[in-house]
């Protein structure tokens, strides 16, 4: 009989995070992975000789600093490498290049605006000022708004401190961002379209809404969350795809003692007496521990590997309401040259950072309208990146990996079936791209395309959704994934949720993985002392 | 007018701020795209080739070109046989440091060396003196030297080359490179895999352009001074004028430095079976028998939670990209006595690879256990505070790649 300290299902980067400070603090413990490989949808694949594809999670910023440090990552091979451009084409040839020089980049918005220029800066030292106040509240367990418990009414004062602390005028930015559109926060400080567009982009990522949308303040607020080396809001790509990291992460976690097995999918979260005291896999295998954390998301965790009828209704009910909606897909190309620009000489300079396909709000919202309507979008938004512009790793000398983020392609189509149209959103995305860079098409050796419908098969998150369920202001802090349940327990006893469908929520970012581990280490302490 | 490297006509175009340093009188780029880190990344990821012909070049040669520089130079050249290179130094009659630079024994009794400083009537008068029959010229305008530094410079050069089959750390290759005669020898200054090429002043060129030709698909990236910096740091190699003074211009020996006080005393662990009547010699005995070093050089790691804190106390985010300071930095012991002195860093900087605050530090002898903590003090909004700090031998990051066998 196979026993271990803990169990940790799923070896998503969330997972192996948890399981690594597991293993840290001491514990026996084993990850269970479904696939041949770790890393969720954190992975990096070889689909031609010599190319590597980052099949769905492409870049890194979330990642929290502290994360680094206590699970030493550097020591285990992390390398995030910086993004020296990035590019926002236009629909007319017109385009932004921004670089690392506070200066070319005021002189090249200027040619737009030169007050939109100016209020870059203004723009960039507000946001900082607000991350800088919030990111107390993504490191933090979020206090539990349906307990007494005097432990929570100090954690809600803590909470309420840090609201409090912040000036006025951040305090009336972070309000904005939580109740209102991206639209409306950028349409009060820029006037051009273009500049408004580029900067919009983060508010729509993986998310069922468009950028006049109210949740998408909130959506954006998120991304620029992340920092690169202490800068908010920037990313960084790692070496050898967001694959390499999820590498490092079990290497780490391994380091520490802990064991990975692969193939070896979980059927049901074993309880007796109310209290979780193992798993059984597929193949009929059982194994037993002590502590069972689920890094899989909410609806798996709750209504898939336990019965729903153990647990309160009030639960089910909201997991069975948390919206999923995935709305993202992939179309990855193997290239054998970079694109080129009808305006700008050929060069790979341009494709060193997000290449930004989305020019303005009016483009965006034409292809949320799509999504609206139950189709993918047409033209859809998408966020390039060709990576071996940086990292010669990613594909043999001379040719390229392009991995494109695109937005929208609604899991649940209106009158037809992702299987029936997965090449038709792959040719929406390459006309779209050909239609910015003139004979794209010609250098396409392989694509790939992955639906939300292939994020659920392959990965296995609810509807694909990429984040573990919609990051709107009611599905967050207090109510991810439910409110009473979004401290990383469940109603059964050593059953944990570690997922990005708890706090602070999705993206490569690990947060969701140590405060859960730190909630499992004291309660064991507590269940020791 | 400062004068140019043989490679000026390609860095020059490529130079996209238009910003020069004056090295040792030549024109050198600090760097030559905006961001200093991503040049610094193609030494960790792919490959980043340098300009470092400003260097100061002499060749020995003669009848007693060994015996000269067994008495010279503090390593022994012996161990450095035809085909291999050697960091050495050479120090004062005291014991003190003069300088370093890497010796290339490139034929049978023909030695090639780099400085940082001109060298030449220094190293031509102690011939006179002490007589040795040793041809001492200055080639330092007849090449100009390119490193060729990260995990894809082997990559890069084979697609050039045959002739750096197996070769070996610190080894040397005579080779062509498009048609040209290049000594390339397996060094460098940045802790990676990497290669320095030796090219004919008039061959520079050509020999540029078909290493940025080769390089491309490999993501080759010119970088500058100033990520060959970061990435010394890291290396743990130390700088003149930053880490260390020349012994030979300083005012008083507080100025100066003993081997041992730089973490050199590895040069010597087998000096009891060396029989050579080297400058400084007795000097350096002494200190090692009478343990009378006054420091030691160390690494040190800036704690990221105290650094975090630190900075959040006082209201503003911690800078972390960009931090690169090569001025001297108090070093404080942690005890009951506030502000009691310890020592000093020579530079510090935000390492993006290691995600730490890492920095060059000169400490007296029992702060230099590792894992010993000291406090450093920095500004935070024009205040002084100190930070905790932990003591770490050098170098901070040594990947296997640099030193591996194919």
């Amino acid at each position: 009989m196979k026993k271990y300290d803990a169990i940790v299902i799923g070896g998503g980067h969330n997972g192996l995070v948890n399981a690594g400070y597991l293993a840290k603090a001491g514990l026996n413990t084993l990850v269970l992975e479904r696939r041949h490989l770790v890393g969720g949808a954190a992975i990096t694949e070889e689909l031609l000789p010599g190319y590597k594809f980052t099949t769905f999670s492409y870049a890194l910023s979330l990642i929290r600093p502290d994360i680094c440090q206590e699970l030493n990552l550097p020591e285990h091979g992390m390398m995030t490498l910086p993004m020296p451009n990035h590019f926002h084409p236009a629909e007319d040839g017109q385009y932004i290049k921004l670089g690392h020089d506070t200066y070319e980049n005021y002189h090249e918005i200027s040619k737009l605006s030169p007050e939109d220029a100016e209020g870059m800066h203004d723009f960039g030292h507000i946001m900082d000022r607000v991350c800088h106040a919030l990111k107390p509240l993504v490191d933090m367990i979020p206090p539990n708004t349906q307990s007494q418990d005097p432990e929570e009414l100090e954690r809600m004062a803590e909470f309420h401190a840090i609201l409090e602390e912040m000036e006025p005028d951040v305090q009336e930015m972070v309000q904005k961002l939580w109740t209102s559109s991206i639209a409306d926060v950028l349409d009060e400080y820029f006037e051009n379209d273009l500049v408004k567009g580029m900067l919009s982009s983060s508010a729509i990522i993986g998310s069922m809404c468009g950028p006049r949308s109210k949740e998408s303040g909130m959506v954006w607020l998120f991304h620029k969350m992340g920092e690169y080396d202490g800068i908010f809001g920037e990313w960084g790509f790692h070496k050898g795809g967001n694959g390499g990291f999820t590498q490092c992460l079990a290497r780490a976690f391994e380091a520490f003692g802990g064991t990975i097995q692969y193939e070896a999918a979980v059927e049901q979260v074993l309880r007796k007496d109310g209290q979780a005291i193992g798993v059984k896999l597929e193949d009929g295998e059982e194994i037993y521990a002590d502590v069972v954390v689920s890094a899989l998301d909410p609806r798996n965790t709750f209504l898939r590997l336990v019965d729903p009828d153990e647990l309160p209704q009030d639960l089910v009910n909201h997991i069975k309401d948390f919206k999923f909606q995935g709305s993202a897909a992939k179309v990855n190309f193997a290239l054998s040259d970079v694109p080129k620009h009808p305006n700008h000489e050929k060069s790979a300079e341009l494709f060193r950072g997000f290449l930004n396909v989305g020019p303005t709000f009016e483009y965006l919202e034409a292809a949320f309208a799509d999504a609206q309507a139950g189709t993918f979008s047409k033209r859809p938004f998408i966020d390039g990146c060709i990576q071996s512009t940086i990292d010669p790793d990613m594909a043999p000398a001379g040719k390229h990996i392009m991995s494109n983020f695109v937005m929208w392609a609604p899991y649940h189509l209106k009158d037809s079936d992702w299987d029936t149209e997965r090449e038709n959103l792959g040719d929406a995305v390459q006309d779209t791209l050909n239609s910015f860079f003139p004979g794209f098409n010609d250098l396409v050796l392989h694509r790939e395309v992955v639906t939300p419908l292939d994020i659920e098969r392959i990965v296995g998150i609810a509807e694909g959704n990429i984040f573990h369920g919609e990051l709107f202001p009611d599905q967050m802090f207090m109510n991810r994934p439910a409110p009473g349940w979004n401290q990383y327990r469940t109603p059964i006893k050593g059953y944990y949720q570690c997922g990005s469908g708890t706090h602070p929520g999705g993206c490569v970012i690990g947060a969701p993985g140590k405060l859960c581990s730190m909630q499992v280490l004291r309660d064991r302490e507590k269940a020791l002392a | 007018m400062p004068k140019t490297t043989p490679f000026h006509p390609r860095t020059e175009a490529l130079n996209h701020p238009m910003i020069w340093e004056n090295w040792a009188g030549y024109l050198v780029a600090p760097r030559y795209q905006h961001s200093d880190l991503s040049e610094y990344y193609s030494v960790r990821n792919s490959a980043g080739l340098l300009d470092t012909s400003p260097l100061f070049k002499y060749k020995f040669s003669g009848p007693d070109a060994e015996a000269y520089l067994m008495h010279t130079l503090a390593r022994d050249i012996r161990k450095c046989k035809p085909g291999r290179a050697q960091y050495t130094i050479w120090c004062d009659e005291a014991g003190y440091v003069v300088e370093d630079g890497v010796i290339m024994h490139t034929s049978v009794g023909e030695y090639w060396l780099t400085s940082a400083e001109p060298n030449l009537r220094y190293f031509r008068q102690i011939a006179r003196k002490k007589g040795f029959n040793v041809e001492i010229e200055d080639i330092s305008a007849d090449y100009g030297i390119l490193a060729l530094q990260g995990p894809r410079s082997l990559t890069i050069l084979k697609e050039l080359t045959s002739d750096l089959n197996g070769l070996g750390f610190f080894r040397l290759a005579h080779t062509k490179i498009a048609g040209h005669d290049v000594v390339i020898s397996r060094t460098g200054y940045t802790g990676d895999l990497g290669y320095e090429l030796w090219v004919p002043t008039d061959s520079g060129v050509p020999v540029w352009d078909a290493l940025m030709s080769a390089g491309e698909g490999h993501n080759i990236t010119p970088i500058g001074l100033h990520a060959l910096k970061m990435a010394r740091i890291e290396a743990g190699l130390l700088l003149i004028d930053v880490d260390f003074y020349t012994a030979r211009y300083a005012w008083t020996d507080a100025q100066r430095d003993t081997p041992h006080e730089l973490g050199w005393g590895w040069m010597f662990k087998n000096l009891s079976k060396d029989d050579r009547d080297f400058i400084g010699r007795a000097a350096i005995e002494k200190e090692v028998v009478e343990n009378s070093s006054r420091w030691n050089t160390v690494g040190l790691v800036i704690d990221w939670y105290d650094y975090q804190a630190k900075h959040r106390e006082a209201g503003i985010h911690p800078p972390m990209d960009g931090v690169f300071n090569e001025g001297t930095m108090n070093i404080y012991r942690i005890s009951d006595i506030p502000w009691e002195y310890g020592g000093y860093a020579t530079c510090m900087m935000y390492s993006s690879l290691l995600r730490s605050h890492i920095a060059i530090a000169k400490l007296p002898l029992d702060l230099c256990e590792p894992g010993t903590e000291v406090d450093l003090e920095i500004s935070i909004i024009r205040r002084s505070v100190n930070v905790k700090a932990k003591v770490v031998a050098l170098p901070f990051f040594n990947p296997e790649r640099k030193t591996s066998r194919e």
